[in-house]
């Protein structure tokens, strides 16, 4: 019988494979998937959360997540354009303003 | 009926206001600023003979006007009152009636200064002042008069504050004064916490302390009488403010400031002030025999001392500034051998003549200094050994110089004469007084005709020693200048009038001074037996030795710098050390330079090189210094990649997910 | 039976997670990206959440992924990826494997517990599940939807700024 428990492993595994994609790569788009990879993770925590405890809630949640996935997309994706226009490249290690 | 009392110091703070503030952008015009600032004292002066003659006329001695509430906090009631008795009132006139005397003058003595109008305020100011220390009817009132005038003779002798000498000048006056006003706010503090705390009586208005002065009899402090010590701070304040020993060396260095301020402030009113203060609380005085024969030691070493000095000084002005020490110190012995009312009368001819002498000298160098202007000269134009036979070419300036040195000297029937032997006869009469005061104060009463002849000899005598090419620049002074010179002459002639002696009052006038001023003085007088007790031969053989004293001190100027022009030199020559001493004011100053201010200025060096700059310093420059090594450190983590702040984020999400979890 | 599905769709969605993190080309790591979405799609239907499964793959697989190869085309990245496309691995693998630790060992250790709603499996097979969603957001979640609009036109505005070349 599958638990709660296994969708929460699987998503466990998911999680921590985005925190390292977003740690190691250097491709800024790359690294805006594996932010998406963690979101999905988590949608899939509250999913498999909502259908144990019999409850609409999680689901909506997940609605919502997937409106901000949406409207992160459309901004991130509007930045690294204007940001490869001005650098001509969207490698993060050359976002380095902040440097002293 | 006396509820307009607050209009007399009201003129001068009006006319310092206006002249203060409008005076250098508005007014301008010298003559418009001169008339406020002398009209201001005038209509001050009007007032206050407007009160005398109605306090003359009353019989009730003794009368308050409260303007406003000050400071009410428990015990403490503080008004703004002032309080019109006839101490008070010959005070006012003193006050308005030499003040606007020099006012006058020195419209014509500033004209063409810098800041005409700074010093017309300053000079209103200072009469404000002055006449809130003299109608204050608390302590507290008077303190604020106290003080304020401290600070307009450190305004007015820094007046030429480009010059280095007239900064350090004011300095060391404020600096002094500030010693002696710590004593006072001492004493007052003494008085009022005995007052409040032992009996009941919380105040510091002065009728009030005079009616429950006698409940202090008996009470201790540290051993001693708490009247012996309230006393004595008071005293201190009081030497302090009237240059006595040892607090006096600022006074001579105060000549630094415009004539005209020396002769107001410096000679007739700030520097009675003490004076007035130790009349104004004689019911604390007399309960304290230590105190006053402290008084009148001081008094008469000072006068001695400070003639000495005058001996030897060849700056005119610096010659009547030690003249002034001397005289106060005379008042002083007065209010120490409980002579209280000629104490006050002492103060009121020497206001006279003191002010006489004094813008006579500025008439001088006045005189003086636009004649070597207009050579071209450098010469000093207050050195007295550039003057001489002047006598021709300022006739009004001599005559009115010559009157006023006559009545210091004490000769007969000029003010000076009164006023000082009745100080002599209680001296040597006195209860509180004893032969040896005496003793002294009749050498210094010698001492002050010598020196006062030989400035005057030097002046105006002999040949013109000035510059051959200044020489015929010298002229008579403009009215504005004489005027005041006439009428003050007059005074110093004809003020002692009002202060006849009994034993030789052949006309009957009688003592018309002690008569006025008997409701003030005495109660106390009587109650602590205080009266000078002798026979009138005694009295007026006295006075005849006092003459013969002063005549004797004549002479020997005449002999040494009339006849024998020779003869200083050849004395001076004899004992060079002695005039050298002498010349030097007994090294008084430095004496305090080596006692006092180097210490302090080492202290100032020692706090601010080896503790400001070294440790304070270094505190605060460590603990920048330590801020930029650890930031300097931590720099290292910002490294501008986002990452490294993700990654940090990451770690400290785990570490905040393992505490939730073990826990 | 079921079992067994479960675990060959978790491997694959974890396969298509390592190839999203270690692809060096972007595309290929869009198509893990892609695969993985699709895993979690069918994860929702065995979850009885068949609305979900649907939004997820027009949403995600559909719109969102769209969206991300469209740029990666735009920028013509393909070729241009240099060399070395990772860093800090030793950390990020120290910081990731915690991260895993921590939430599995949580799960191990914790009991999933909650105030039960009465949405049974029955009541979503009966009823349906889009009426149900559909009721609860246009009920008791009608503000944050709202809300959400607004997001969503904010985020239109915002990337059109961003993206034009001349403001």
């Amino acid at each position: 019988m599958i638990s709660v428990y296994h969708y929460m492993t699987v998503s466990a595994i998911l999680f921590a494979m985005g925190t390292y994609g977003v740690l190691t790569r250097r491709n800024a788009i790359v690294i805006f998937m594996c932010i998406e990879l963690m979101l999905n993770s988590v949608n899939l925590t509250f999913i498999a959360l909502s259908s144990h405890l019999q409850s609409m809630d999680g689901q909506v949640f997940v609605m919502f997540v997937m409106v901000v996935a949406a409207a992160e997309a459309a901004v991130g994706l509007a930045l690294m354009i204007s940001f490869y226009r001005n650098r001509e490249s969207i490698d993060v290690d050359d976002m380095n303003l902040l440097k002293l | 009926m006396y509820d307009k009392l607050w209009l007399i110091p009201f003129f001068p703070l009006l006319g310092c206001i206006i002249n203060g503030l409008l005076g250098k952008r508005f007014i301008k015009n010298e003559k418009i600023i001169g008339a406020i600032g002398t009209g201001a004292v005038f209509l001050s002066f009007l007032v206050s003979c407007k009160y005398f003659f109605q306090l003359l006329g009353d019989s009730v001695k003794s009368h308050e006007n409260i303007v406003a509430s000050w400071i009410s906090v428990g015990n403490l009631q503080v008004d703004w009152g002032f309080l019109l008795d006839p101490l008070s009132a010959l005070m006012l006139m003193v006050v308005c009636g030499v003040g606007s005397l020099i006012h006058l003058y020195s419209i014509g003595y500033m004209h063409g200064e810098e800041g005409y109008y700074r010093y017309f305020s300053y000079l209103n100011l200072f009469v404000f002042s002055m006449l809130m220390l003299v109608l204050g009817n608390n302590a507290l009132v008077m303190f604020v008069g106290w003080e304020g005038v401290g600070l307009c003779s450190y305004l007015l002798i820094g007046y030429y504050f480009e010059k280095q000498s007239a900064g350090d000048a004011a300095k060391k006056a404020f600096v002094m004064n500030r010693i002696g006003d710590f004593g006072f706010l001492l004493g007052l503090f003494t008085i009022y916490w005995t007052l409040g705390s032992k009996h009941g009586v919380w105040t510091i208005n002065f009728t009030e302390i005079t009616a429950n002065a006698h409940l202090l009899s008996g009470d201790m402090i540290l051993g001693t009488s708490v009247t012996t010590v309230a006393t004595l701070c008071f005293f201190l304040g009081a030497t302090g403010k009237s240059a006595q020993l040892p607090l006096f060396t600022w006074l001579p260095d105060a000549m630094e400031g415009p004539t005209p301020v020396s002769a107001l402030i410096h000679a007739a009113t700030m520097v009675t002030a003490g004076v007035y203060m130790i009349g104004r609380m004689n019911v604390l005085f007399v309960m304290s025999p230590t105190t006053m024969a402290v008084v009148a030691m001081v008094g008469a070493l000072t006068a001695i001392f400070a003639a000495t000095i005058g001996f030897a000084q060849n700056d005119i002005k610096r010659v009547l500034a030690y003249s002034t020490v001397s005289q106060l110190g005379f008042m002083f012995v007065a209010m120490g051998v409980g002579a209280f009312t000629a104490g006050i009368f002492h103060l009121m001819t020497h206001a006279f003549f003191k002010a006489c002498l004094f813008l006579g000298s500025g008439s001088v160098i006045h005189a003086m200094h636009h004649a070597l202007h207009k050579a071209h000269l450098d010469d000093d134009a207050q050195d007295m050994r550039n003057m001489g036979g002047l006598r021709k070419k300022m006739p009004i300036t001599w005559a009115t110089f010559g009157i006023s040195c006559l009545a210091i000297s004490g000769l007969p029937f000029f003010s000076g004469f009164f006023s000082k032997d009745e100080i002599l006869w209680w001296a040597f009469a006195s209860t509180r007084g004893n032969m040896f005061i005496w003793v002294i104060v009749v050498i210094a009463a010698f001492m002050t005709a010598f020196y006062m002849f030989r400035c005057l000899f030097m002046t105006f005598y002999g040949e013109q020693k000035t510059n051959p090419k200044a020489k015929d620049h010298v002229h008579e002074s403009p009215w504005v200048i004489t005027l005041p010179l006439v009428v003050l002459a007059g005074l110093a002639t004809v003020g002692g009038l009002i202060g006849i002696p009994h034993v030789i009052d052949v006309a009957h006038i009688g003592n018309k001074l002690n008569a006025f001023l008997a409701p003030v003085f005495q109660h106390s007088q009587e109650l602590y037996k205080i009266e000078a007790h002798g026979t009138a031969s005694t009295e007026i053989m006295l006075m005849v030795f006092s003459v013969i004293v002063a005549l004797a001190g004549i002479t020997l100027a005449y002999v040494m710098y009339r006849k024998n022009p020779e003869l200083p030199g050849k004395f001076t020559a004899k004992f060079p050390t002695l005039h050298r001493t002498v010349f030097n004011k007994w090294y008084v100053d430095e004496i305090y330079d080596a006692l006092f201010v180097n210490p302090t200025k080492k202290l100032g060096i020692f706090c601010w090189k080896g503790f400001d700059v070294k440790v304070i310093d270094g505190i605060v420059n460590g603990v920048a210094k330590l801020v930029g090594v650890i930031a300097d450190t931590l720099r290292h983590t910002q490294t501008g990649f986002f990452q490294n702040y993700a990654l940090t984020m990451v770690l400290g999400t785990v570490v905040m997910m393992a505490i939730f979890i073990l826990n | 039976m079921e079992i067994i599905f479960f675990y060959l769709v978790a491997l694959v969605a974890v396969v298509s997670g390592f190839l999203v993190i270690r692809c060096q080309s972007p595309v290929n790591s869009a198509l893990g990206l892609v695969n993985t979405f699709f895993c979690l799609a069918i994860f929702y239907v065995m979850l009885h959440a068949p609305f979900m499964a649907a939004i997820q793959i027009m949403v995600y697989a559909g719109a969102i992924m769209v969206l991300i190869i469209f740029v990666i085309m735009l920028l013509n990245l393909g070729e241009a990826e240099r060399k070395r496309y990772t860093h800090g691995i030793v950390w990020s693998s120290i910081a990731s494997l915690l991260v895993l630790f921590n939430v599995i060992f949580f799960i191990k250790r914790g009991r999933v517990t909650g105030a039960e709603g009465d949405i049974t499996t029955f009541m979503v097979e009966s009823f349906g599940h889009t009426e149900l969603i559909g009721k609860a957001i246009f009920t008791e979640f009608l503000l944050p939807f709202e809300i959400a609009s607004i997001l969503l036109l904010v985020a239109i505005v915002g990337a059109v700024v961003l993206a034009k070349k001349e403001v």
